[in-house]
């Protein structure tokens, strides 16, 4: 048998024929465990489900005409829309801006593909339905309330094409839009109602976008597309950006602290098994010593001990820390959590870390157990 | 070199108390020599310094022509484990590994574990059949040859035994001394500490301790055996 063997059985038959010594220390690996994977992904996890959170404010990125350009030219949007990650793009509606007159004042008419419009601004309430045909608009409350209109009544909208007579046209109201901002102000109809009353098809004053990213990616993208293409001048909303990243970094920082505090706390409990189990053994250090066990040998039979019980305790901790993180994510963003493979392995690296450290008093006072007073009982 | 051991003016104190005071002693080798004494004689101390796991604080110990008494703990520890083999009253058996596993943890601090051969230490004290036994699955007088089986392993220069068989009944302390005589008579050395006469009087020499001091240094009387 070689020393290897010998030393794997010794640390194997130690534990296993003590297990309910190590119990305190082992259940505290596990808890350990179970917080840093069951933290971690949720850590990990965070930006995704917040991203989700946060597209419900609304579009992050908008992109308008750079320079002197009155409108977004077809071909450069497409040239953008390329440029935006297909994965992360959760909807892009291009907007355009005309005045109409209802009772011969004007108003602000926006023209907008409405599925589109409720992927990029799930923020904005209808009382009534969505439009769900050409002679269908959504109505503002401002306009709503003076105007005394509500879903289902006749509205009939003027326009005044830049060259040809005015043309007149009754919509139904199929909806009243409330946002609490600017387009409680407007009129909101599909594109191609604008399109027959004003001509100029496929024209878009301005793009909202939608994209389940970071601020930083988007920042990075937005700079992309200002290089790339020349005619878009892309504009990232930085209230929305910036509150998800203040948000995101809170809720990072507050889960690092919690698995921080519980590793502190499984350190101890660590530190304090190992110690009484070291207590516990004296006798048998002292012997091993008086039978001519060098320190170094006395550690490493503790360590390894110390090494087996991290793993063990990763491992079953990896499993409740799977449950745990689930747990956590329905309650709180009520959606499942993905879980990265790496974290297995941080979980591994971090309970070896913390078992090993914890152990490293107890074992060192193991290491400096005189045989003759250990044997004697003292 | 005829002795084994040799002790020149050796003393042991622990803060006020002087547990031995200038013992000079000779051991040869192949001498089987019981160390008697009553409680706080100095016996134990005398067998911590002969035995590598304490320093004296004053005189000299040679240990198979080293000088042992001013060594550092990590050159005692190497000593130990290569010239002595330890037996102990408490027996001092690693309860979660079986007897055939307690001897190879001495041939595993020394050099390499080899189950054969420590099947053969076992089969030598009367344990063959109890190699895959747990120490708490052994009697007293089992446990002890167990602890002798563990002493042996080795081939050790110096065989110390402290009060081998002070938690044993007759018969198994009959069993017990029957394998020191075997040893002895294969050329051994052996030094028992005891206080029981009757331990003693089967070595070939006796050394008495009183109060730290060397009282007695001769041969028993044989006719306390009979």
């Amino acid at each position: 048998m070689n020393r290897k063997t010998m030393y794997a059985k010794m640390v194997f038959y130690s534990m296993l024929r003590r297990r309910s010594r190590l119990a305190l220390a082992l259940t505290a690996v596990i808890i350990g465990a179970t917080v840093v994977l069951g933290m971690g992904a949720v850590y990990f996890d965070i930006p995704r489900q917040m991203g989700r959170e946060f597209r419900s404010y609304g579009a992050n990125l908008v992109l308008v005409p750079s320079g002197d350009n009155a409108v977004l030219s077809p071909g450069e949007l497409r040239q953008a829309e390329e440029l935006l990650p297909k994965d992360k793009l959760v909807g892009m509606a291009p907007l355009r801006y005309e005045t109409l007159y209802y009772n011969k004042q004007g108003l602000t008419a926006v023209g907008v593909d409405m599925d589109a419009a409720r992927k990029t601004g799930p923020y904005r309430q209808v009382h009534g339905t969505w439009p769900a045909a050409d002679n269908q608009v959504l109505v503002g409350t401002d306009i709503a309330e003076n105007a005394r209109l509500y879903a289902g009544t006749s509205i009939v909208l003027e326009a005044v094409p830049p060259r040809g007579r005015r043309i007149k046209k009754e919509f139904t109201v199929s909806g009243i839009l409330r946002t609490g901002g600017p387009e409680d102000a407007f009129v909101l109809m599909p594109a191609r109602a604008l399109e027959a009353l004003l001509g100029s098809p496929g024209r878009a004053d301005a793009v909202e976008v939608s994209l389940a990213a970071e601020s930083g990616e988007i920042t990075r993208l937005a700079e992309q597309i200002r290089k790339e293409v020349p005619g878009i001048a892309p504009r990232p909303v930085k209230r929305i950006m910036h509150s998800e990243a203040t948000v995101l970094n809170k809720l990072q920082v507050l889960v690092c602290l919690v698995t921080a505090v519980v590793l502190l706390l499984t350190m101890v409990c660590v530190g304090t098994g190992m110690m009484t189990v070291v207590m516990e053994r004296r006798k048998e250090i002292g012997l091993k010593k008086a039978l001519g066990a060098e320190n170094r040998s006395i550690i490493g039979e503790f360590a390894g001990e110390g090494a087996v019980l991290a793993c063990a305790g990763a491992l079953l901790g990896s499993c409740t820390g799977y449950v745990f993180a689930q747990v956590v994510s329905m309650s709180v963003f009520g959606r499942e959590v993905s879980l990265p493979v790496f974290l297995v392995g941080l979980t591994l690296c971090a309970s070896l870390l913390v078992t090993l450290a914890a152990s490293f008093f107890p074992v060192s006072r193991a290491a400096e157990v005189e045989p003759a007073t250990a044997l004697r009982g003292e | 070199m005829k002795n084994i051991l040799e002790l020149h003016d050796v003393s042991m104190v622990y803060g006020s108390v002087t547990a031995l005071r200038n013992i000079t002693l000779s051991i040869r080798r192949g001498e089987w020599t019981a160390i008697m004494g009553s409680s706080g004689s100095g016996k134990t101390t005398l067998m911590n310094i002969v035995g590598c796991m304490n320093k004296p604080t004053h005189g000299t110990v040679i240990l198979d022509g080293e000088k042992i008494s001013r060594l550092n703990t990590k050159d005692l520890t190497a000593i130990r484990r290569d010239k002595i083999g330890l037996i102990f009253q408490e027996f001092h058996l690693i309860s979660y590994l079986t007897a055939v596993e307690n001897v190879m943890i001495a041939q595993y601090y020394h050099s390499m574990a080899d189950e054969e051969e420590a099947l053969q230490a076992l089969e030598r004290v009367g344990l063959g059949h109890r190699a895959g036994h747990l120490p708490r699955q052994l009697s007293g007088g089992e446990q002890q040859r167990l602890c002798i089986a563990r002493a042996l392993i080795n081939h050790p220069k110096l065989i110390l035994a402290d009060e081998p068989t002070g938690n044993l009944d007759e018969s198994n302390q009959a069993a017990v001394l029957d394998i020191f005589h075997q040893l002895h008579g294969e050329g051994s050395t052996i030094i028992v500490v005891t206080h029981s006469p009757e331990v003693a009087e089967h070595a070939e020499r006796i050394v008495q301790l009183e109060f730290g001091r060397m009282v007695r240094d001769g041969a028993p009387a044989r006719s306390m055996v009979a």
